[in-house]
């Protein structure tokens, strides 16, 4: 009896410091500290926010770049993965689905050049990023699509592309809403 | 050099540096030693008034385990109440609904034994209340209640003779005043600095820029991600876990993430070597995981980047690594190595779905939860080994004819049985487990199109990964596996239940049943425990008890998987 007793009691304690200290604490960092008061940062474009950049979102123009397959549909209110395994035959299909669609799209590339991740869906499903190399071979689309050059949309995919930590750890990449913003507010 | 492969060794080396300091640091804080965190003494000797405990009165290991026992079994009517009445309790902008009584129950044990077996995803069947009076709150207390034990088997293994093994309610309270919520605060900062949302208010719908509709879920995440990380109980804010952008921003926070996994269970591994003055033996077990550990790092960091075969059989460019299920700003070298961090501790967080790796990977990732004591959870890591350190005195004793001891105490049938159970109950729980479901699968196939996601020999593994995540209380999984439904909700239950208890209490009554006994100095008859022999003959044991009674099962599904094309 005495166990329950202090069971409640070190319970009730532990919430005191834990979900009201701890979690103030914080919460108090967020609003000094964060990019956006604790929330998720947003992208402004002309004064309207038009997405979090973190989160991904779906582009199906010819004008913008996209991003990767998404198992949930870029629902951010929800998120998850395919779950598929890479020998699923079913999965293949899709995938094959996926790479004469993004062929047809991009009728200049050979096969070869299709980046694998461009057809593959992300874990997330949210995933705001793709590769310098995902980009690079949308560089045409979209600059057909917004009569500009190659060479200006090549300089605005520059701009944007983020190296690996501290230019030594990780992974290169472009976050597709900020390049997608550039591209509207420059052209 | 490759960046991603550079980001993999940075995260190893890390943790390498930091584990021995923090290792000596813990130590301290369990023998109540002066640390620079002393200023946290008044918060504690609070908590001992309000509670009313004595923190000088001693335990012997049953009353030890009847405090622990006790504190759990009210967390579970604590977190069931609150889960099944979310939908009335404060702090719900999303209006989200109570879970149902098997969800319910499922989650419940699920974090009470600090695992993370999540059959709901946080953005949907949680509300911002039980993420933090639940969730959260387990995260620390149960790991701490791991680290508890644990602390209480070194101070029986650290003293000649003795029979209370220290004052459980201490050790409780100071694993989260001085370890937990420490390190808890330092990531959490860093990761707010970094774009972890720490906010109470509700979904964002926002316009994008091609004009359409989207919600955005947010909340207190800084405060749960760096918990589930350090505590090694890995349940995640949303549904994916660390995948998520919001969860695990930029490539930075994956490493520290990543980080946070393993750096409490390696330096239990010293904090033991500290505490019993045995350093060196501390030092051959280390060398034993972290040999089990890079072993697996450099397998599935290569398996990851070197793609899957199946889509380079269709000819497009695949210098990525096998993308599906993983995130660019993470990549695949660091998706392989958090898959193997997460899999040698109890943690189960994950970066990228565990599904859909190739099959190499998936083995061992399973294998690791299989063997569940290379660095192991906070504390209960540590202490599965020490079972199996029981079972490698034992026998190798009787190979060379000499009375199996350890740590100048003497092992006997008593000892020997506990352990032996403790051992086997693992495989026993997840081969049977698996063996019942996929019988049902068979006898109706119904049931199997319902449950599993993939066919063939990956349906095999999405099940038996489920249940050997369960057993060794993970949490991570397989996640095609359409795990929300009375049948797994309920049996996946029970097996994290008996995961969890029975290895704790066994191993916690070894070690007071050992401290009981009379001191033998060593001498030149001992068998000592501390050199490259005696840990080979352990790892030896641990292949062939923990690994070899896996074999059949692994071969029927990943392996398989890995032959069949």
């Amino acid at each position: 009896m005495k166990n329950l007793w202090i069971s409640i009691k070190i319970t009730l304690a532990m919430c005191v410091l834990l979900t009201v200290g701890y979690v103030l604490i914080l919460r108090f960092t967020a609003w000094v500290a964060s990019p956006n008061d604790g929330e998720a940062e947003l992208v402004e474009l002309n004064g309207e926010v038009v997405g979090a950049a973190n989160v991904g979102q779906a582009f199906t123009e010819d004008r913008y770049f996209w991003g990767r397959p998404s198992a949930v549909d870029y629902n951010g209110g929800g998120s998850g993965g395919s779950n598929k395994a890479t020998t699923n035959p079913e999965y293949l299909a899709e995938v094959e689905e996926r790479i004469e669609a993004f062929l047809e799209a991009h009728p200049y590339l050979t096969r070869e050049e299709v980046p694998s991740e461009m057809v593959t869906a992300s874990g997330s499903g949210l995933d705001p990023d793709i590769s310098p190399r995902g980009a690079e071979v949308q560089i045409r689309r979209v600059a057909e699509a917004r009569g500009v050059s190659e060479e200006a949309v090549r300089r605005v995919v520059d701009s944007v592309t983020e190296g690996p930590w501290l230019g030594l750890f990780g992974t290169p990449k472009v976050n597709v809403l900020k390049l997608n913003v550039a591209l509207d507010s420059n052209f | 050099m490759n960046t991603e492969i550079l980001g993999v060794v940075l995260q190893w080396v890390a943790l390498l540096l930091l584990c021995y300091p923090l290792g000596r640091y813990i130590a301290k804080v369990y023998k109540g030693e002066r640390t620079w965190l002393d200023f946290m003494a008044p918060v504690e000797r609070g908590i001992y008034k309000l509670c009313r405990i004595n923190p000088d009165a001693e335990m012997d290991w049953k009353q030890f385990l009847k405090a622990l026992l006790m504190v759990n079994l009210f967390w579970f009517f604590w977190g069931m109440i609150l889960l099944v009445l979310q939908g009335w309790l404060p702090l719900n902008p999303d209006g989200n609904a109570g879970q149902t009584p098997d969800q319910a129950f499922n989650t419940c044990i699920s974090f009470m034994v600090n695992c993370n077996l999540q059959h709901y995803s946080g953005e949907t069947g949680l509300t911002y209340f039980t993420q933090l009076y639940v969730i959260m709150l387990f995260q620390f207390v149960t790991a701490a209640c791991g680290m508890a034990a644990m602390a209480g088997i070194m101070k029986a293994l650290g003293n000649k003779t003795t029979k209370t093994i220290g004052n459980f309610w201490v050790f409780l309270t100071r694993s989260v005043t001085r370890i937990l919520m420490p390190l808890s605060l330092l990531v959490g900062i860093l990761l707010v600095i970094n774009g972890t949302p720490m906010s109470f208010d509700g979904k964002q719908t926002i316009n994008t820029l091609e004009g359409n509709e989207q919600v955005i879920s947010q909340g207190p995440t800084a405060a749960i991600v760096p918990i589930k990380q350090l505590g090694t109980n890995g349940g995640g804010y949303f549904g994916v876990n660390s995948a998520h952008p919001l969860e695990n921003p930029n490539a930075f926070t994956n490493m520290l993430e990543c980080w946070s996994i393993l750096i409490l269970p390696m330096a239990m591994v010293f904090a033991f070597g500290f505490y019993t003055r045995r350093r060196k033996l501390a030092a051959w077990i280390f060398c034993v995981m972290l040999f089990a550990y890079t072993c697996g790092i450099v397998i599935s960091v290569s398996q990851e980047m070197g793609g899957s075969p199946q889509i380079e059989e269709m000819g497009i460019a695949q210098d990525l690594g096998s993308m599906e299920g993983k995130e660019i700003r993470i990549g695949s070298a660091a998706s392989a190595m958090w898959g193997m961090t997460t899999t040698v501790t109890s943690n189960g967080s994950v970066d990228s779905m565990h599904d859909s790796q190739t099959p190499i990977s998936g083995m061992l990732q399973m294998l690791n939860m299989q063997i569940n004591c290379w660095f192991g959870g906070v504390g209960v890591g540590w202490m599965n080994y020490f079972a199996f350190l029981i079972i490698a005195v034992f026998i190798s004793g009787l190979m060379v004819g000499r009375t199996p001891e350890f740590l100048g105490k003497k092992v006997e049938a008593r000892e020997m049985k506990i352990a032996t159970i403790v051992v086997l109950l693992h495989p026993f729980l997840i081969l049977v487990g698996t063996g019942i479901a996929a019988g049902l699968a068979a006898a109706r196939p119904e049931l199997a199109s319902a449950w599993l996601n993939n066919p063939s020999f990956h349906g095999l593994s999405e099940m038996l990964y489920e249940y050997t995540s369960s057993a060794a209380n993970n949490g991570s999984g397989f996640e095609g596996l359409s795990d929300n439904t009375p049948f797994w909700n309920i049996s996946t239950g029970i097996a994290l239940i008996f995961g969890r208890y029975l290895p704790i209490v066994g191993q916690v009554a070894i070690a007071g049943l050992l401290a009981q006994k009379k001191y033998i100095p060593e001498g030149a008859g001992t068998l000592r425990t501390d050199t490259a022999t005696f840990s080979l003959m352990t790892f030896a044991v641990i292949i062939i008890v923990a690994a070899l009674s896996f074999f059949p099962a692994q071969a029927l599904g990943p392996i398989a998987d890995y032959l069949s094309f």
